[in-house]
């Protein structure tokens, strides 16, 4: 966006600084224009602090049990309060964010490569297309809640499988984002001009037409990261996700549910952010839209 | 446009007949012996055979889809393995909260999200559209369960307007029944209502921009006429697919919400037998409840044609 233009060098050297605005300039500048994403930018990178240097905040050990503090209201000693094993629920929310963060960006990043990766090829070849489509299409009926839970039915609770249950609805989906692009791409003269020129379609496909899906598939990824962060969550409430002894947010509100009349704040605190680290990655997944113009 | 339907409804065959065959292959494509997993971590080699013939799992495999097909096509989807019922007896069951907890929660998305999008659309810009859009990306960020957590506390723990837990039979009244829906439906909504909002403000802008509406005020129409009859009729189009669309969000959410207000429905069907390992309930709960979604998105596709008779198929 700034600096489209490229200036001489003489002229470089002697404009004020004012008029070239810099790194920090720039991004101040970003920010003015889509205050909403600067937002979810700040409250994301105060959870991902809050996450990774969990041991540094203050908090204790998220698995000790201190019988004598059961279910005490939040105070100076535990700010968040504790639970029915007097374990500190501020440690254990804060602990909790590592799994969110890892099990949100392994789904993005893995349905994404596979689905891509798919998708490319289910668009360029016709002859896979109407099937593969039809199959995506029962695929997508199962309601992507319904076919984790069943996916962890037959698996043991684990991180590492709650991203396989996550992954797994998530991929035809992208396949057809992409699939949707690549049919549009595919007719553009760029790709015909290749062809001419000799590529043959291994080529056209990683160098023509995956730069052109990079904007889209960002957001994509923002949208996907933020509702596997969400389902992490169902999935752990309902007993199927995150197994006990790791703190999750969904299995901490999972163990509080039965104590909502006593100490509504196991609940509450975990929710709170759970609530805002979706909100900050659908607002940076919002801005994004804007900026690069993905429509759709 | 009979032969429209008949023609769309046989077009869904093959999705179904895809779900039916996803469905039954889960249980294959996962590592492990599914007998060995349903039968549980105590369970003795004598357990573990009875599972296997129960299933039909010691069949070959396309012997086991055919036996499943033929099955679904008779309208028998097995028996639970935990308590012996027909699982269409226990779908039956718990189909009366689970429909009433979706229908109201569509119900009132639409009654607020749609006149709210097409207000924040009117005025552009305004305070009411920046509350709308707040309201939009918010609630399509809230946690359903934590939501229903929080309502409990305020309406029910409390203030004591509303109960805490618990679901009435339509038949025991209409109020009983209703008292004990209102927070789960508005729970369960307010992510579907946000989605709709905001699709509806998005269509709506595409319109209100167009010559016709500016003629329409220009003849000096009411605005609710130009914006109901002339604005939102153009604008229905995308709003009616998220409303489709949007029904698979709400049965992932009517899951985790019968669960936070202790609803018999078949979100807590699927629970338990997840818990129990239960999986021909698993089975039929998902194939209904996709078939039920394949069949609100046939509706949408018919009307699509009531609303924009161009559109042929």
């Amino acid at each position: 966006m700034a600096s489209s233009v490229p200036a001489l060098r003489g002229e470089l050297a002697v404009a004020p600084a004012a008029d070239r605005p810099g790194l920090g300039g720039r991004t101040r500048r970003l920010a003015g224009r889509h205050p909403t994403l600067a937002l979810g930018v700040v409250v994301m990178a105060l959870i991902v602090l809050s996450g990774v240097l969990a041991p540094a905040w203050w908090t204790g050990d998220p698995l000790e049990m201190r019988p004598a503090e059961r279910l005490t209201a939040p105070s100076a000693q535990h700010w968040f309060g504790s639970d029915n094993f007097g374990r500190d629920v501020y440690t254990r929310t804060l602990y909790g964010t590592r799994v969110s963060l890892i099990v949100g960006a392994a789904v993005a990043v893995i349905s994404l490569l596979i689905g891509t990766t798919l998708g490319l090829v289910i668009g360029f070849y016709r002859r896979l297309d109407t099937v593969m489509m039809r199959v995506m299409d029962g695929l997508m009926a199962i309601p992507a809640i319904l076919l984790a839970l069943a996916l962890m039915a037959l698996m043991k609770t684990s991180v590492r499988n709650v991203i396989v249950a996550l992954v797994i609805p998530e991929i035809p989906r992208v396949i057809r984002v992409v699939r949707a692009s690549v049919l549009s791409l595919r007719e553009h003269t760029m790709v015909e001009g290749a062809r001419a020129l000799g590529a043959r379609t291994p080529r056209i496909l990683v160098r023509y037409i995956l730069p052109a899906l990079m904007a889209p598939l960002v957001v994509q990824a923002t949208y996907i990261c933020a509702s596997a962060i969400l389902f992490e969550a169902y999935l752990s409430f309902l007993g199927a996700g995150t197994p006990p002894h790791i703190p999750s947010w969904g299995n901490i509100m999972a163990e509080g549910k039965t104590y909502v009349q006593l100490a509504f704040w196991i609940i509450l605190f975990p929710g709170l952010f759970l609530a805002l680290t979706v909100l900050a990655i659908n607002l940076i997944g919002d801005g994004l839209r804007e900026i690069l113009d993905v429509r759709g | 446009m009979l032969r429209e339907i008949l023609r769309r409804l046989v077009a869904t065959i093959p999705v179904m007949g895809v779900v039916a065959i996803a469905v039954f292959a889960l249980l294959h494509v996962t590592p492990g012996d599914p007998a060995i997993i349903i039968a549980g971590d105590y369970a003795t080699a004598d357990d573990i055979a009875k599972v296997r013939t129960k299933l039909g799992l010691d069949k070959p495999f396309l012997t086991q889809v055919g036996i499943w097909l033929g099955g679904i096509a008779r309208g028998d989807l097995g028996a639970s393995i935990y308590s012996g019922l027909p699982v269409t007896t226990l779908i039956k069951q718990r189909a009366e909260a689970t429909i009433a907890l979706t229908l109201l929660a569509m119900l009132i998305s639409i009654a607020v999200g749609v006149p709210a999008g097409i207000l924040a659309a009117w005025r552009r810009g305004s305070w009411l559209d920046r509350g709308v859009m707040v309201f939009a990306v918010s609630g399509f960020s809230m946690p359903t369960f934590w939501l229903g957590f929080v309502l409990v506390y305020v309406f029910a723990i409390s203030a004591h307007w509303l109960p805490v837990q618990g679901f009435q039979s339509f038949e025991r009244g209409l109020w009983p029944f209703l008292r004990h829906l209102i927070l789960p439906a508005i729970t369960l909504s307010v992510v579907y209502m946000a989605l709709i909002a905001r699709m509806t403000r998005a269509s709506m802008l595409g319109v209100l921009s167009e010559d016709y509406i500016r003629t329409a005020f220009a003849k000096g129409l009411a605005p609710r006429r130009v914006l109901v009859r002339h604005a939102l009729k153009n604008a229905s189009l995308p709003v009616v697919t998220v409303i489709g669309l949007g029904f698979a969000l709400l049965i992932g959410g009517a899951v985790v919400t019968e669960s936070v207000f202790a609803l018999p429905g078949l979100g807590r069907l699927t629970v338990d037998a997840i818990i129990r390992r239960d999986y021909p309930v698993i089975q039929g709960v998902i194939l209904v409840v996709s078939g039920v979604y394949v069949l609100i998105n046939l509706v949408v596709d018919v009307l699509y044609v009531v609303l924009d008779p161009r559109i042929k198929y």
